[in-house]
C-alpha cells in the first residue's frame, strides 16, 4: 500500500506507467478508501495498463472480467459443469447408492467475478472490469450490489464473501454513458491524452531501442494529428506502435515516404488514412521538424 | 501556487465544524451548477482529504474531483466552481448570492427565434380553447391528418403538434445475446434440466428451453432545423419529444450550421418546458445549411458512443445544403456504414412532381437506406409503423410511390440502384 500520492506516483513510474498528479491522487485515494477506481478515456490512453501494473506493484493477482454485450451471470460470475454433473448422474444415478450432490462445489465452474471473492487468496487481487460500456445496463445493477458488499450468492450452495476484498479497477470507453448511481459509488478519473512531455517520457520507457531524435518526432506528429479532424485520433497505444514499427524498418529521421507508408499504424479508419496521407502528412511533417 | 484558501488550512479535527460547513456549501454550488452531488459523496470527499490532508491546494483539488465528479462533461464546470468558491471565502457564507441559475430554472435566452413559434406564444390563451374543442372530434382530426405540414396555418401547427404528442413509437427488436425462458426456444436449458433432474432422482425427463432475447433498436434522430425546414421546427421538436418518451434509447439532435444534442433536455416529462430547454440549447434556429460538415461532426464525436448495437439513424430534412456536397457524401457514406438503416424523412417528398434536385438531396441519397415523406399526420403514422418493422422482414419500407421494391443491402451496389424507378430517371 502507498504511503502519499507521492510515493503512488513514483511507484507506478518504477513499473513504467507514467501518470499525472491526477491519476495518482485518484489511484491513491481508491485503495486507501477501499473503493473501485473507475476510469474512462478513449481508447489506447493506457487504462487497462493501471490495472496490470497495479497488479503488479501490488503483488497480488490479476482477475480480469473482459465486457461485451449479453455478458451473463454464466459468463461473469459462475456457472455449472453440466457434463461433469450428467456423468456423474450417468455413473451413479442408474443403478445402486446416492446421486452425490450434483450441485457443490466440485461441479462449480469459477467466473472472474466469483474468483475475485474466493476466500483461497493470500491477498486482496486486484479485480479489472474491462470495457464497462459494451456490457448491457443489467450487469452494471449486478455489479453495483457487488461493490457494495463483495459477496456472491449461489442458491444452491450459499454465500461467498470475499475475506480480502478486492482492488477494482473499473473501465469504460465510453461508447456509452455508465450509469450515475455506479460512478458515485467509485473513485472516477477521466484519463485524456498525455501531454508531448509525458508522451515522450512514455514512448521512451516503452520503446528503449528508438532513437530520441526519432520518440521526439513521433511524439511531436502524433500530438499534432490529434487537432486533426479524424474519426478516430491516435492514442498513447498507437504512438507505440508506431515507433517499434519505425524502429524495425530502421528509420532515424520521419520523412513523407515512410509517414505515408506506416500511417496504418496511427490511423485506424480508412477515411483518415486519405485525408492525412500526401499532402497534410507532409505539412505536419514540416510543422514537426521545424519547431 | 497562492496561499491556501481560508477554510482548509485547519484539518477537518479542529476547526472541523466549520469546515465541513464549508464543504457543504460547496456541494451545494456544486449542485446549483448541474453537477449531482449526494450526500454520501459529500462524506467520502472528507474521509478522502483526512487521507490527503489539506495543506496542498492542487491535492485538495484532485481529491475533491475524484470523489465529486463522475462525469468528464462536469470536469470543466466542476475547476471553475472549485476556484471560485474556495478562493473567496465569503462566497461560502453568501448563499449562492453569486452562482450561476441552475439549468432547469434558466430561461432560454430568446434565441427560439422562429416566427410559427412566437406566433404560437402570441395566440396561446385563444388557441388553446380552439384545440380543445376540435381535439376530441373525428371530423377535425381527420382534416388535419390530411392537410399537409406545409399548407397548415399556426393553429393547424400548434393543434397537429398536440396529436403528435398522443402517438406512441416502437423501434425495430433486434436479438441479444441475453437468454430467456422459452418453452419452444431452440436452446436446451441445460441448468435447468439438470435442477428438475435431481429433483426426480437423476432423471433428466423434463427439457426446459430457452431462446434469444429481443430488444428494440436504439434511434438517432437528427433534424434539420435551418431556414428551409424553420416551418417545421416545432413539430420535430415536437415529434423528437414523444420519440424520447416512448423508446428507451434515443438519441436526438439538431442541426443546421452546426449540431446540438438536445436529448438531456427532451427528457423532461412536461412537453412545452422541455420544448423550450431544448429550443434554449440551439444557437442557429433558422441560419444556413452545413450538412455535411454537420454530419462529420456527429460521425467524429458521437457516432461511436450512439451508433451502438445495431441503431436506426433518422435524418430529417430538405437537403437544401449550402455547404461542400463532397464532404456531405463522403460523411453519408461514413454514417451509412456504421448504422444498421440510415433513413432519410423529407418533407418535401410527398409532393407529386417531388423530385430530388437540390444538390444535397442528389449527393446524400444513394447513402439512404429508406427515403420517406413526411409531409402529413399520415406520413407520420405510416413511419412510424415502418420503424417497428424496419429491417426484420429483410424489405426496405416502401416509399409511397416506389416503383419497384428496393433492393436489401448488402445486393445493392453502392450508387443509386437502390432509388425507387421514379427517383432514378430524374437523377443524371
Amino acid at each position: 500500500m502507498f504511503a502519499s500520492i507521492d510515493d503512488t506516483r513514483s511507484a507506478l513510474a518504477q513499473e513504467g506507467y507514467f501518470a499525472d498528479a491526477g491519476l495518482a491522487t485518484s489511484l491513491f485515494l481508491a485503495l486507501r478508501m477501499q473503493k473501485a477506481l473507475f476510469l474512462e478515456g478513449e481508447p489506447g490512453v493506457g487504462k487497462t495498463e493501471v490495472a496490470r501494473v497495479l497488479a503488479r506493484i501490488l503483488d497480488t493477482p490479476l482477475i480480469r472480467l473482459q465486457c461485451y454485450e449479453g455478458l451473463d451471470v454464466t459468463q461473469a460470475v459462475y456457472e455449472w459443469n453440466y457434463p461433469r454433473q450428467l456423468i456423474e448422474i450417468q455413473a451413479h444415478g442408474s443403478g445402486h447408492g446416492e446421486v452425490e450432490d450434483i450441485f457443490s462445489e466440485r461441479f462449480l465452474l469459477r467466473r472472474p467475478l466469483l474468483q475475485a471473492v474466493d476466500r483461497s487468496h493470500e491477498r486482496a487481487p486486484v479485480l479489472l472490469i474491462d470495457e464497462l460500456d459494451r456490457a448491457d445496463e443489467e450487469f452494471e445493477s449486478f455489479l453495483l450490489e457487488l461493490l457494495a458488499d463483495f459477496q456472491i450468492t449461489i442458491p444452491e450452495l450459499g454465500t461467498f464473501r470475499a475475506e480480502h476484498a478486492p482492488v477494482a479497477v473499473i473501465t469504460s470507453n465510453r461508447t456509452r454513458e455508465i450509469h450515475d448511481a455506479l460512478k458515485r459509488r467509485c473513485i472516477y478519473h477521466w484519463i485524456d491524452y498525455p501531454t508531448s512531455e509525458r508522451e515522450l517520457e512514455i514512448v521512451l520507457a516503452k520503446v528503449p531501442e528508438a532513437a530520441q531524435g526519432l520518440a521526439t518526432q513521433v511524439v511531436a506528429f502524433v500530438q499534432r494529428l490529434r487537432h486533426e479532424e479524424l474519426y478516430k485520433l491516435p492514442g498513447v497505444a498507437e504512438s507505440l506502435d508506431w515507433t517499434r514499427a519505425l524502429t524495425h524498418l530502421a528509420t532515424e529521421r520521419l520523412d513523407a515516404d515512410t509517414v505515408d507508408r506506416t500511417l496504418g499504424l496511427l490511423l485506424k479508419y480508412q477515411d483518415d488514412v486519405d485525408l492525412v496521407r500526401g499532402r497534410r502528412a507532409a505539412e505536419i511533417l514540416a510543422e514537426v521538424a521545424t519547431p | 501556487m497562492t496561499a491556501a484558501p481560508p477554510g482548509i488550512h485547519e484539518p477537518p479535527g479542529s476547526r472541523g465544524r466549520a469546515f465541513l460547513q464549508n464543504l457543504i456549501s460547496f456541494a451545494r454550488a456544486l449542485r446549483a451548477t448541474g453537477i449531482g452531488v449526494t450526500p454520501s459523496q459529500v462524506a467520502d470527499a472528507v474521509l478522502a482529504l483526512s487521507w490527503v490532508g489539506v495543506e496542498d491546494r492542487d491535492d485538495v483539488f484532485r481529491s475533491m474531483r475524484a470523489v465529486l465528479v463522475t462525469r468528464r462533461e462536469d470536469l470543466v464546470l466542476f475547476e471553475t466552481v472549485f476556484n471560485r468558491f474556495w478562493r473567496h471565502p465569503e462566497d461560502a457564507t453568501a448563499r449562492g448570492r453569486r452562482r450561476p441559475p441552475a439549468p432547469r430554472d434558466r430561461r432560454p435566452p430568446g434565441r427560439f427565434t422562429i416566427a410559427t413559434y412566437l406566433a404560437f406564444k402570441d395566440s396561446a390563451a385563444l388557441e388553446e380553447r380552439d384545440v380543445a374543442d376540435r381535439a376530441g372530434t373525428y371530423s377535425g382530426e381527420e382534416r388535419l391528418r390530411r392537410r399537409r405540414f406545409a399548407d397548415m396555418t399556426p393553429e393547424e401547427l400548434e393543434a397537429t403538434r398536440r396529436l403528435l404528442a398522443r402517438m406512441r413509437w416502437a423501434a425495430s427488436l433486434r436479438v441479444t445475446r441475453r437468454r430467456v425462458r422459452d418453452p419452444r426456444g431452440p436452446e436446451i436449458d441445460l441448468r435447468r434440466v439438470l435442477r428438475h433432474a435431481v429433483r426426480l432422482g437423476a432423471m433428466p425427463a423434463r427439457v426446459p428451453r430457452r431462446r434469444r432475447s429481443e430488444k428494440q433498436r436504439p434511434v438517432v434522430l437528427l433534424a434539420d432545423v435551418s431556414g428551409s425546414m424553420e416551418r417545421y421546427s416545432r413539430l420535430v421538436l415536437q415529434f423528437f419529444h414523444a420519440m424520447v418518451r416512448s423508446l428507451g434509447d434515443v438519441e436526438t439532435f439538431v442541426f443546421g450550421t452546426r449540431l446540438t444534442r438536445i436529448t438531456p433536455q427532451l427528457r423532461l416529462r412536461n412537453v412545452d418546458r422541455a420544448l423550450e430547454e431544448a429550443s434554449g440549447e440551439v444557437v442557429d434556429w433558422a441560419g444556413g445549411t452545413r450538412i455535411g460538415s454537420c454530419l462529420g461532426n456527429f460521425n467524429r464525436h458521437w457516432a461511436r458512443r450512439v451508433l451502438r448495437r445495431g441503431a436506426i439513424v433518422v435524418v430529417i430534412s430538405d437537403g437544401c445544403d449550402r455547404g461542400d456536397p463532397e464532404e456531405l457524401g463522403r460523411q453519408m457514406r461514413h454514417l451509412q456504414h456504421r448504422c444498421h438503416r440510415l433513413v432519410w424523412l423529407n418533407p418535401h417528398l410527398g409532393h407529386a412532381e417531388y423530385a430530388p434536385r437540390v444538390a444535397g438531396m442528389r449527393v446524400a441519397l444513394p447513402f439512404v437506406d429508406d427515403f420517406l415523406p413526411v409531409d402529413d399526420v399520415q406520413s407520420l403514422v405510416a413511419f412510424s409503423d415502418a420503424l417497428a418493422r424496419l429491417g426484420r422482414s429483410g424489405s426496405r419500407m416502401g416509399a409511397r410511390y416506389a416503383a419497384s421494391p428496393w433492393r436489401g443491402r448488402s445486393a445493392a451496389p453502392s450508387g443509386g440502384a437502390r432509388l425507387s424507378g421514379l427517383t432514378q430517371e430524374t437523377i443524371p
